[in-house]
């Protein structure tokens, strides 16, 4: 019966003017209290016409109402391969997450890889995820880049498909970038150090150029331009560190060179909140019903509340898994770290407008402002809860998913 | 710890005779400690949660549980106040691959000789984390990259030195465990020996059951014509007799419908006892799992794929089996799903349709019943071993956590205690096995 109801308003709002009414709404704006009995304009261009309770907001003729008993921000995954690593786990096929030829390969583009129409996108999508940050998967120095996208994009038919095409660049520390070379620790950090170096010359080269007409650019090079985009700040370096000592590393590097750094994992970035704090570095965690072996044999489920306790901004992830779950649940991994000791709403925020700061598009989604994206997620309960429904999503105005699932 | 417990059954009989019998003995009488858990939200599972309950346990084994007001508690009892929290039976974990076990090597696809038993590592910190999860028994099985990998071992999980101190003798004197056995893509190999298809897996199998039918008769023969002389043993063909006899239960991995219809057509076959485990597609083919009174144990994972033949796997499968009868329980797979995680596997259910009573059944008297190990465990009733948890809250709320989890009458988790809490949260150390774990050699 919801179901039928439910297809029935999915035919009828194709002009894409919805009013969703919520039990309790958490716009995830200011101080993340939810408003008791709230409205959400969602308007015909894609975007929030008003937001706030009920009893402010008249909803306007023509718009079709929802009613939920909790509705979010559509869930944003921070850090996610889904798109790239598809569902039959079947390499040729559907592996597009990991290419081991040579360590470092930062012109390798998400947008060339990702597949809108694996079930996974859309598996994702109906539990609430309305934007993934996908690429590259972590397992060497340098494999690719990541990009931006909404779960309900099924092709990237131009780069207007996506939010971000190159969203950040990503980087692996530890034991899953070590086989044959580089072999050890050190010498990853060499190998890194000695290309971020060759594009810093290359840098200078180029602003000298600006500078001076006699001086010819330097011919374009697919590898070093995406590291000069790194030196200049324009695209972050997603640095994948478990173990204290690859943190470490990590910060170290971006003294050096000064670039925009996202540390990725951090599983054991709890004993070195001091040191992650004053590098003003946020930290997209791992998730926390990740497998708490090699790297990670040290994980905490309780590593989001620390880092939320010592102040570092943070958000979370799917990841990446070379087996089962295929892809993870982004809100659930935050729901088991609500469950250690972090509070309801900051975890919520760590999926949804956290994930946003940390990706620089806090203007656009992340949370329920007027002028935003109307990306929601309907719920019909505490969407933390394991036993919650997600009933209803929407992107940029349009209900996406109905499914009660 | 074995030592304890061997005493414990030497004495049993003992207990049994009038009480003047201990005045007798030079040692002390056997202090058998009476403990009441006091207003505690309590689920025996095998009947109706009780509101301000009382769960009274006596040494090893549950004396009474029943609402406060009810339950008479002995005047020198130590009563604990369990206001606010939740007691359930220990959970039981039909499918683990904690104790770093390991089964039979990739030298042939089937290996009914290999025992798990022989691997177990107790000191492995998965076990601790188990604990940590509220599992009190689990079956340790071997992998499913063989038709049949080894014989299993069914576990308490006692606080061991050994893998001795952690068995389950069943009735007969024998110690509890099953086989695993498993089809689909994982035991499909390019190893010599190893099936490349489907009906070539099948066929192995059948050969073999044909095989031991055939050595059955043998032994019997034997037994009978020349019960003096010994009979020549092989250790395979004996544990797949003892499936022929019913002595033992398959485990057996399977995924798609056509895998599920193969496992039930050799069970048809052959007769023997199986439980069915995964089952990704068992909502494609639960009226053929039903009618053949067939149970089965579920993960729930995340999202399906990760594999062809997991492709389909949907949250619906416990609430398509349950509500159709099929006695439906759950496991971890861990390291597949962490055992700390259990009792959300029974709320995926229970999100996709499962009734709570159904989905509490999956964590425990369900698969205590898989196990043949329902008559002294899987519920809160007088007489069975007081293997219990106590929760924060609900069973089935991410927020709650476990507090402790006693194996009869013992606490041997609790998140109180520091060491213990590293093994629930993770944590500097965490990884190490258990004996680094307590003092000052890591830090």
């Amino acid at each position: 019966m919801f179901k039928a109801i439910l297809a029935l308003a999915l035919t009828a709002i194709s002009h894409g003017q919805i009013a969703v009414k919520a039990d309790l709404l958490f716009t995830m704006a200011g101080d993340l209290k939810p408003i008791k009995d709230g409205v959400v304009l969602c308007g015909k261009n894609g975007k929030i016409r008003a937001v706030g309770p009920a009893s402010q907001i008249k909803i306007p003729k023509g718009y079709q109402t929802l009613t939920a008993k909790v509705v979010t921000p559509g869930i944003i995954d921070a850090h996610a391969t889904v798109g790239l690593s598809g569902i039959l786990n079947s390499p040729k096929h559907d592996q597009e997450q990991l290419e081991k030829s040579s360590p470092i390969q930062p012109e390798l583009r998400a947008v060339d890889a990702y597949n809108g129409r694996d079930p996974l996108v859309k598996w994702l999508r109906d539990l609430g995820v309305t934007t993934v940050n996908t690429g590259h998967a972590p397992g060497t120095l340098i494999s690719g880049q990541l990009m931006v996208v909404k779960t309900n994009v099924p092709s990237i038919t131009s780069m207007k498909d996506t939010l971000v095409p190159t969203s950040a660049v990503a980087s692996t520390l530890g034991a899953k970038a070590l086989s044959k070379s580089p072999g050890t620790r050190s010498k990853a950090i060499a190998m890194l150090r000695a290309e971020l170096m060759k594009a810093q010359s290359r840098l200078l080269k180029i602003e000298e150029a600006k500078d001076n007409e006699e001086k010819d650019k330097p011919d374009a090079n697919l590898r070093l331009d995406v590291l000069v985009d790194i030196l200049n700040k324009k695209i972050p370096l997603l640095m994948n560190a478990q173990r204290h000592q690859d943190i470490a590393a990590a910060l170290r590097l971006q003294e050096e060179f000064g670039f925009k750094l996202i540390l990725d994992g951090a599983a054991e970035a709890y004993l070195l909140l001091d040191e992650i704090k004053a590098a003003k570095v946020p930290v997209i965690v791992h998730p926390t019903m990740g497998r708490p072996f090699g790297d990670l044999e040290n994980m905490t489920f309780t590593l989001a509340a620390q880092l939320h306790k010592a102040g570092i901004p943070f958000a979370f992830q799917s990841g990446y898994e070379a087996y089962v779950p295929k892809t993870r649940v982004v809100h659930f991994e935050a729901a088991m770290a609500a469950a250690y000791g972090l509070p309801q709403e900051v975890a919520l925020a760590a999926c949804t407008i956290q994930s946003a700061r940390i990706l620089g598009l806090e203007k656009k989604i992340g949370s329920l402002e007027k002028g935003k994206h109307a990306d929601l997620a309907l719920f019909d309960g505490d969407p933390l809860e394991t036993t919650t429904h997600t009933t209803g999503v929407i992107i940029e105005s349009q209900l996406v998913s109905a499914l009660a699932k | 710890m074995r030592s304890r417990k061997l005493i414990a059954i030497a004495l049993a009989p003992l207990l049994l005779l009038p009480f003047f019998f201990s005045s007798a003995q030079e040692s002390p009488p056997l202090e058998v400690k009476v403990r009441a858990y006091t207003n505690a939200t309590i689920y025996p599972v095998s009947s109706p949660r009780i509101e301000k309950g009382t769960l009274l346990i006596k040494g090893d084994a549950i004396l009474a549980v029943g609402p406060g007001k009810e339950v008479k508690i002995p005047a020198d009892a130590e009563v604990v106040d369990a206001s606010g929290k939740t007691i359930i039976p220990g959970l039981i974990c039909t499918h683990s691959h904690i104790g770093s076990v390991a089964g039979g090597d990739y030298s042939s696809p089937i290996q009914p000789e290999v025992r798990v038993l022989d691997s177990i590592d107790v000191r492995n910190t998965s076990i601790d984390k188990a604990r940590a999860g509220g599992i009190t028994t689990a079956n340790l099985m071997s992998g499913s990259g063989h038709l049949l990998s080894g014989q299993t071992i069914y576990l308490k999980l006692r606080k061991g030195n050994t893998v001795e101190d952690l068995f389950i003798e069943q009735p007969d004197g024998t110690i509890a465990y099953g086989v695993k056995m498993a089809n689909g893509t994982n035991s499909i190999r390019d190893n010599g020996g190893f099936p490349g298809t489907r009906g070539k897996s099948a066929a192995l199998v059948r050969q073999k059951f044909i095989d031991a039918r055939a050595y059955l008769e043998k032994r019997r023969k034997h037994q009978k014509e020349k019960p003096d002389e010994a009979f020549e043993r092989d250790l395979a063909l004996e544990t797949l007799a003892d499936i022929l006899e019913g002595k033992r239960t398959v485990h057996h991995h399977t995924h798609r419908h056509d895998d599920i219809l193969t496992v039930l057509r050799l069970k048809e076959e052959f007769g023997f006892k199986v439980v069915l485990h995964h089952v990704s597609e068992a909502w494609k083919v639960a009226d053929e799992i039903a009618a053949a009174k067939v149970p089965c144990s579920l993960i729930f994972l995340d999202s399906p794929g990760g594999k062809l033949e997991a492709r389909d796997f949907e949250w619906k499968n416990g609430a398509e089996l349950s509500r159709r009868g099929v006695v439906t329980a759950f496991h971890t797979d861990d390291p597949i799903n962490d055992s700390r995680w259990f009792l959300r596997n029974a709320a995926v259910g229970v999100r996709a349709g499962m009734s709570r009573q159904k989905a509490l059944e999956g964590l425990t008297l369900a698969g205590a019943k898989m196990l043949d190990l329902d008559r002294s465990i899987g519920s809160l009733d007088p007489g069975k071993q007081a293997d219990f948890v106590i929760l924060s809250g609900d069973p089935f709320s991410i927020y709650t956590r476990v507090l402790e989890t006693h194996v009869e009458g013992e606490k041997v988790f609790d998140l109180e205690n520091p060491s213990d809490r590293l093994f629930a949260e993770g944590g500097y150390g965490a990884g190490h096995n258990r004996e680094a774990s307590g003092c000052c050699f890591y830090r």
